[in-house]
């Protein structure tokens, strides 16, 4: 179970999350929207960590991660994997040393790795044909299969997607959201996603809408449609009218 | 109207201050993040395993594939020292002493001061360029999710590397430069090989040696931290990592020059060199 409370953080004056309150279901995949710049981004870095909170408390099965030293926060990232949006491979390392670099890194045999790598590959229907290519080499949705397959190795309970199908295809955003489904579904893991695509609504539980730094809806996903609340009524069916002002209107 | 230019120059002295004193805070507050990343290096120094197959690639990279450079830069500065201080000694008849000269020259100051420059050009550049377009390209941060310390993998090995190869490429420059200089006497200006090389075992101690090493070892540290530094912060997309690449060639050069001055006068007055 993932909560956060009352989470703020300002960047110089500009105010990006504002006493935020939200609580992750565990084993269940919620996704967060909202418009471009809202701050979903900086949400999710402040969840695993990699950003500091101005102020407020995150807990992580009742850790507030806030208040740990930088050494005691790599519990918090053994726990939780981070799918990034551009899917941040290394681009000086092989697809088989990126996928098993925190293995490699920690002394493991290469030959043992090897078999992992491969292993977690197929799991995201990627073939040990390309262990040896450059993440140059790979299409976006590739690349993005193997941020996946990078996160996973480590066997994360929580895993935070950064909007993993920017930039892809219709067929490719499927293929990828099709197979969150299916990871969440076998590795009953607590994921979050933040995501533009609507599409994504089919495979999630949970929906939240964050706008001007609060969130402003939660509920089920199966529901979202019927929803009254304004700012998610306006959102998900692009409407320039409501309390989520367009820029022009701003 | 004189109170008004009086009230407009109170105007334009208060925004001075103000720009001053941002300036001065903006200073600072550079400085102070300089050191905590170097204290925040070093600890990872003492207290984490080193990446030895990091260390290798970086001094291939810092020291293998910058030889060449080193070797045409030494070289051809022997040669235009020996060719100028011919032009000065042979209005005094004292030719013979020109290897002393291009020997000092070399050892002392500019083996160890050009190799620090050009290092800071062709490395100190890509390093900056590196680590920049990994940190805007999120890979600085997967690298911690991944827990791995980015100090650890990618600071450390860089920074190490730079301080210890260095003056194995200074040595290059050194020798190149006085094979330069040997070559521009003895075939060109008529000075035989036994006065050029005797000048230079007569006056060139091994102190003078020892003291370009020492320099250029710290150059080697100046040049990484800085390039290190600020790659590890860029900020801003492509434009970024262009303003990043700049700014650690420059600021390193720049420091490279001015350290040259005190750690010459240091070890000057310990003795040392």
């Amino acid at each position: 179970m993932i909560q956060i409370k009352q989470l703020t953080k300002v960047f110089d004056k500009q105010v990006v999350t504002d006493h935020l309150d939200l609580d992750i279901p565990e084993g269940k995949m919620t996704c967060i929207i909202g418009r471009s710049g809202e701050g979903k981004s900086v949400l999710l870095k402040q969840i695993i960590g990699l950003i500091k909170p101005t102020s407020g408390n995150i807990y992580i099965d009742g850790v507030d991660i806030v208040q740990l030293t930088e050494k005691e926060h790599d519990t918090i990232y053994e726990k939780c994997g981070y799918v990034f949006q551009f899917a941040a491979l290394l681009d000086s390392l092989t697809i088989f040393e990126n996928v098993g670099i925190s293995l490699l890194e920690n002394g493991r045999d290469r030959d043992e790795v090897r078999k992992i790598v491969i292993k977690k590959l197929e799991e995201v229907n990627l073939s040990k044909d390309i262990l040896d290519k450059y993440p140059s080499e790979l299409s976006g949705g590739m690349r993005k299969r193997v941020g996946l397959a990078r996160t996973l190795i480590r066997n994360p309970k929580i895993v935070l997607y950064d909007e993993p199908t920017t930039g892809l295809d219709p067929i490719t955003s499927r293929v990828v959201h099709e197979l969150m489904a299916a990871m969440q579904e076998k590795l009953k893991i607590t994921s979050i996603v933040i995501s533009h695509d609507i599409e994504i609504f089919k495979y999630v539980d949970y929906i939240a809408l964050l706008h001007e730094g609060k969130i402003r809806y939660f509920g089920p996903a199966a529901t979202i449609w019927e929803s009254t609340n304004p700012y998610i009524y306006q959102f998900i069916r692009g409407l320039p009218e409501g309390p989520i002002q367009t820029e022009k209107q701003q | 109207m004189l109170i008004n230019a009086l009230n407009y120059i109170g105007r334009k002295t208060i925004d001075a201050t103000h720009w001053l004193a941002d300036e001065f805070l903006n200073l600072c507050s550079s400085i102070g993040e300089f050191l905590f990343f170097l204290a925040t290096t070093l600890r990872v120094f003492f207290t984490t395993r080193l990446k030895f197959s990091k260390l290798i690639e970086q001094l291939m990279r810092v020291g293998v594939e910058s030889s060449s450079i080193i070797f045409l830069t030494g070289f051809s500065t022997g040669l235009a020292l020996a060719l100028q201080t011919y032009i000065g000694f042979h209005r005094f008849g004292i030719e013979e002493f020109i290897g002393t000269v291009v020997a000092l020259g070399m050892t002392r100051e500019l083996g160890p001061v050009l190799t620090g420059l050009m290092v800071t050009g062709r490395c100190g550049s890509a390093m900056a360029a590196e680590l920049g377009t990994m940190e805007i390209t999120e890979q600085i941060d997967a690298l911690k999710t991944l827990s791995i310390n980015p100090f650890q993998y990618l600071i450390v090995p860089r920074i190490l590397a730079s301080t210890l190869i260095l003056p194995f490429l200074a040595i290059f420059s050194m020798a190149f430069g006085i094979l330069g200089g040997y070559m521009l006497c003895v075939y060109s200006l008529d000075i035989s090989p036994d006065a050029y090389m005797s000048s230079i075992k007569e006056f060139v101690e091994f102190s003078d040696i020892k003291g370009g090493l020492i320099k250029s070892s710290f150059f080697g540290f100046i040049l990484s931290s800085i390039s290190s530094y600020n790659g590890y912060i860029t900020t801003g997309g492509a434009r970024g990592v262009g303003i990043t690449t700049t700014r650690s060639v420059v600021l390193g050069s720049i420091l490279i020059l001015i350290a040259n001055y005190f750690l010459s006068s240091i070890l000057f007055q310990t003795g040392i060199s």
